[in-house]
């Protein structure tokens, strides 16, 4: 069977591109000037916090094959919204910088494990990220405003399509060194959260 | 939407779609300090200390050399690790030896690569791990306050995998009898620059 290489070279220029782009989280959604829908499509390729954690489970769900895949596309955006939904309501932020970072190097060393999880297993992990990430997201976007719902739709079409990229590339590496290239991945973002817990606990001069 | 998972051969439309999503990073009125800084000399830290490139370039050699599975699992290992001593470094944790380690590294790991060592897995993990985190540790202190540090470990992070593809790299003309002896002599020049930094970490020179 011949390898394929064209989904393999895409899925790396995808996942360097991402994260070369990724700029620092923002409390408020960046002002595209393109309208609040945008802003929310936007959100997600420039937040690192929240762009890592997505990466290695959509590829974590991709090397488990296509219908991870489908269960990730459908759980984690759907998850998102309602943890988005029920974090407008609050009244005010919420701020967990350690949790989301042990939940980044949770799913990274997942990835790099290539860990054989069942399908609800992975399932409740979206849902589990979705929900998590989705409400502290919901709680940093601005009460009065009728625009955030809109936001909020933006930022889950985003979740949509970067899981769709992300997990249709890693289903279509079989060989085994290209399977071993993402897991590096996975490794990358173990190393990169375990880095941002040294910065959030650093000890300055 | 089985088809958007299975399809493999939409590369080019997915390749193009990744594109513009991220095109629209619209200009700032107002200039956002740090990230550029962060990113970029996340990026180049590893690359501007040429003991920490010897080192990097040599474990991904050493990796190739040996073959499966150490070809993939020292590069996976390898940034966990070093990351591990990273954040140690950032938390004030203090290591003695470090800088004699870090020169230690490109002489063994060369040393290892001249002589295609093959020592078992376990233990040529914990040889390159203990150098990780020599290496993670001695960025980890070195880093400048002021910069963003999700950006900057992004940086640094990608640019120390590179290195090792770079070597793994390099490491593919073992397949090769001129290119055994050819990775060989590499290696043997990469333990002579550990020689001259570990001369200059006994004499407390600077690198």
């Amino acid at each position: 069977m011949r390898a394929p290489r064209r989904p393999f070279i895409l899925f790396w220029l995808t996942l360097v591109a991402t994260l070369s782009v990724a700029s620092p989280a923002r409390a408020h959604l960046v002002n595209t000037g393109f309208g609040p829908f945008d802003d929310g499509l936007t959100h997600l390729f420039i937040t690192p916090e929240d762009l890592l954690p997505v990466i290695a489970l959509a590829l974590l769900a991709g090397l488990r094959g296509p219908r991870f895949g489908r269960a990730v596309l459908v759980a984690l955006p759907v998850a998102w919204l309602a943890g988005s939904a029920f974090g407008l309501l609050l009244a005010s932020p919420i701020a967990l910088p350690p949790a989301e970072i042990i939940l980044t190097i949770a799913f990274g060393l997942l990835l790099a494990v290539d860990s054989n999880l069942p399908l609800v297993a992975v399932a409740g992990l979206a849902i589990l990220l979705g929900l998590f990430h989705g409400l502290l997201n919901g709680s940093e976007l601005p009460k009065t405003p009728s625009t955030s719902p809109i936001s909020v739709a933006g930022v889950g079409v985003a979740l949509f399509v970067a899981v769709s990229l992300l997990a249709g590339q890693a289903s279509a590496v079989h060989v085994p060194w290209a399977r071993v290239a993402v897991r590096v991945a996975g490794s990358w973002i173990v190393a990169i959260g375990l880095l941002m817990l040294g910065w959030a606990m650093r000890v300055s001069g | 939407m089985k088809n958007l998972i299975q399809t493999p051969g939409s590369a080019r439309q997915s390749l193009l779609m990744l594109c513009l999503l991220l095109s629209p990073l619209t200009a700032f009125a107002h200039q956002r300090g740090g990230e550029v800084i962060g990113f970029t000399s996340g990026f180049w830290h590893p690359i501007s200390g040429i003991d920490h490139i010897l080192a990097m370039v040599a474990v991904g050699m050493w990796g190739a050399q040996l073959g499966a599975p150490a070809i993939w699992v020292l590069p996976v290992v390898f940034p966990m690790v070093m990351a591990l001593g990273g954040t140690m470094g950032l938390m004030g944790i203090k290591l003695p030896g470090i800088e004699l380690c870090i020169a230690l590294s490109a002489l063994a790991l060369g040393f290892a690569v001249f002589r295609e060592a093959r020592p078992k897995l376990w233990i040529s993990a914990i040889i390159v791990g203990v150098f990780a985190i020599a290496h993670g540790h001695a960025h980890g202190t070195e880093l400048p306050l002021g910069t963003n540090g999700v950006l900057y470990s992004i940086g640094f992070v990608m640019a120390t995998g590179l290195l090792h593809a770079l070597g793994i790299g390099i490491g593919v003309v073992h397949r090769w009898s001129t290119g055994r002896i050819a990775l060989r002599v590499a290696g043997a020049v990469i333990a002579m620059g550990g020689v001259f930094f570990l001369w200059k970490a006994i004499s407390g020179e600077p690198v």
